[in-house]
């Protein structure tokens, strides 16, 4: 639930644990991570000046979107940018990354120098320095004492881009155990990397938010929606896990709607249930199987299933009765050797439903 | 000026029909168009390099020209009605030819490769009468020949992009940029393609028929019109697929199924 992921990032870390951090990860089959990333982060700023969160200010280190979409979005949301308390501070490691509109420039910095809360960074791919600039911008806003921060980062999957997996994994690591980071929130987009880098950003998280097409699509190829009747261009669902201080896994599913006026969450329809389940084809001829005969199938023994009487496994090769082939003790040979006293063969049956034409030949190791 | 009635594809790019009083509708947004080999798109480009000029009397075109030399889209333009020399003199459009750029290798000491030419890109812009400052559009054809002259560094023509992106969040400039997607869709590298469209605003993928080569219908295109906020993000997303025909003087696009 969005709600309960906003409270978590609200109350922060507790005293000598890491720091929650939420990954949202979209794809372009549904595109809409950054209105979530930007509900929450509204969401959090609002409870951030009321003084009702843990935080007493935020970091957002813009990549992928200007600042001034930023203070543009919070002005929107009627969240005080200007306060006489400073609380906000963007990073702008968007308009020059790389450092390029310098060498045009003859003065590096061209921000407006009355501009307090936005500061440009220029090397994008040293993320050891990005990490150190955040964290004294951050002590900046709250101060040297306990008070905490929390940090947005706009784009992981820039980061990704210009940095290595390992190097985003650890700025996630250190701004985590940052004793005065309270939360870290950052948007990726997953069809832009590879599973491991994914893998890798979704371990250290402790809540994953995954943005996905309201109707799963057949397609995995992660493209955008070609069909212009699909109705459903505007929504789509949110899948939470959240991992829990005492280890559980909470996973939770939510609709969402985007329109001109943002984003707006509701629970699972019911109807939505019932039109998935009318998607499955209707045949004349039964494709489920009953108890009996589930538990008929689970009984079958497989000709290389160990037959747990203790007995070496035995091959019946069809010349002889399976009674006869009891008394014998020869192992069979091949790829299943068996020492005796020492090691055992452990079986593990495939899966049922395994598709006839896998790539695996049972029969393979068969020596007759 | 022209004053036609507005075709499928200017509708669906958000154009309106009375241009010179509504805003720029291309206007900060980063339209991409996508082809292949079987269906050029370069047919797109032309049409929106024609409408910028037409559309209103104060806009500027800066075209990076990767794939063909001037002449080429000369010849082109001309038998769309639209006079690129003229435009030139009157300082309306600035061409970079950039077919012979060779990006140094890595390592070497002068690495600076596309910044170089988005240096061109800034400097073009700042030689442009500021009459013509309001409504600049920038043209890249294409960016799988850029990936070439950047020596196959997906990641610089990235960064190279994402300068230029900021140029339309920072000024409220336009850009379009055309991609053989067919280069990418099924290599090792297809996030190259993803990452674009991730960018892009308003996505023109052009493909052939799935029937074949047909006399009358050259193809069909699919415009994806993301309108955002560019605070919160996507309000809404259009989808229009119509067929189009390449003619002598003009391209034609219907619905498909109303040509007999």
């Amino acid at each position: 639930m969005a709600e309960s992921v906003c409270r978590s990032l609200r109350d922060g870390a507790l005293e000598g644990e890491l720091a929650p951090a939420l990954t949202i990860k979209d794809s372009l089959s549904s595109p809409f991570g950054f209105n979530v990333f930007s509900h929450i982060l509204v969401q959090l700023s609002s409870h951030i000046v009321a003084g009702k969160s843990q935080s007493r200010g935020m970091v957002i280190v813009s990549l992928s979107r200007s600042p001034s979409s930023y203070t543009g979005l919070l002005k929107m949301n009627e969240v005080d940018v200007e306060s006489s308390k400073k609380w906000i501070h963007i990073l702008d490691c968007y308009t020059d990354p790389l450092g390029w509109k310098d060498k045009t420039r003859k003065s590096g910095d061209i921000m407006d120098p009355s501009n307090q809360i936005l500061s440009s960074y220029k090397t994008v791919k040293d993320v050891n320095k990005l990490f150190s600039v955040i964290c004294d911008l951050g002590r900046g806003l709250v101060g040297e004492n306990k008070s905490r921060f929390c940090v947005a980062i706009d784009s992981l999957s820039e980061l990704l881009r210009h940095s290595s997996m390992q190097s985003v994994a650890s700025l996630l690591s250190n701004l985590r155990s940052h004793d005065q980071i309270s939360s870290i929130f950052g948007l990726l987009h997953s069809d832009l990397h590879e599973e491991r880098a994914l893998a890798a950003v979704e371990y250290t998280s402790s809540i994953v938010a995954s943005v996905d097409p309201f109707h799963h699509s057949v397609d995995g190829q992660g493209s955008y929606i070609r069909n212009s009747s699909e109705p459903n261009l505007t929504k789509g669902k949110l899948n939470v896990r959240s991992k829990r201080r005492n280890g559980r896994v909470r996973v939770t599913c939510e609709e969402f709607k985007v329109g001109p006026s943002g984003i707006s969450f509701a629970p699972v329809s019911a109807v939505d249930g019932a039109a998935v389940a009318g998607l499955i084809p209707k045949v004349q001829f039964n494709l489920q199987l009953s108890e009996k005969e589930l538990v008929d199938r689970s009984r079958v023994v497989l000709p290389f299933e160990h037959q747990g009487n203790g007995k070496p496994i035995q091959i019946y090769d069809g010349r002889r009765s399976l009674e006869e082939s009891n008394n014998e003790t020869t192992p069979i040979s091949g790829g299943k050797k068996e020492e005796s006293g020492r090691g055992e063969i452990i079986y593990f049956r495939d899966s049922d439903d395994e598709m006839p034409d896998s790539d695996e030949d049972p029969d393979d190791d068969l020596d007759i | 000026m022209e004053h036609q009635g507005l075709n499928l594809m200017d509708q669906a790019l958000g154009f309106h029909s009375n241009m010179t009083q509504q805003p720029w509708p291309l206007c900060g947004r980063f339209v991409l168009v996508e082809d292949c080999v079987d269906t050029s798109g370069a047919f797109v480009l032309h049409h929106i390099l024609k409408r910028s000029f037409t559309s209103r009397p104060s806009s500027a075109v800066i075209f990076l020209a990767f794939a063909h030399p001037i002449n080429h889209y000369d010849r082109v333009l001309r038998k769309l009605g639209c006079n690129l020399s003229s435009q030139r003199d009157n300082g309306r459009f600035f061409f970079l030819d950039m077919l012979m750029l060779q990006c140094p290798v890595e390592g070497k000491p002068k690495h600076d490769g596309l910044a170089t030419v988005f240096e061109k890109i800034e400097r073009a812009i700042s030689e442009l009468h500021p009459e013509n400052k309001k409504f600049v559009t920038v043209v890249i054809d294409d960016i799988s020949c850029l990936e070439v002259a950047a020596n196959g560094s997906s990641n610089d023509v990235l960064d190279f992009l994402h300068y230029c992106y900021t140029l339309t969040s920072e000024n409220g400039y336009a850009l379009v940029a055309l991609n053989h997607q067919d280069i990418y869709s099924d290599g090792e590298r297809p996030a190259f393609m993803l990452e674009i469209e991730y960018l892009a605003d308003i996505l023109v993928k052009v493909d052939p028929l799935a029937t074949g080569l047909a006399k009358d219908v050259h193809g069909q295109v699919m415009v994806l019109n993301k309108e955002t906020q560019k605070q919160q993000g996507i309000s809404s997303i259009k989808v229009q697929n119509f067929h189009f025909k390449i003619k002598e003087n003009n391209i034609e696009y219907f619905y498909p199924g109303t040509r007999t």
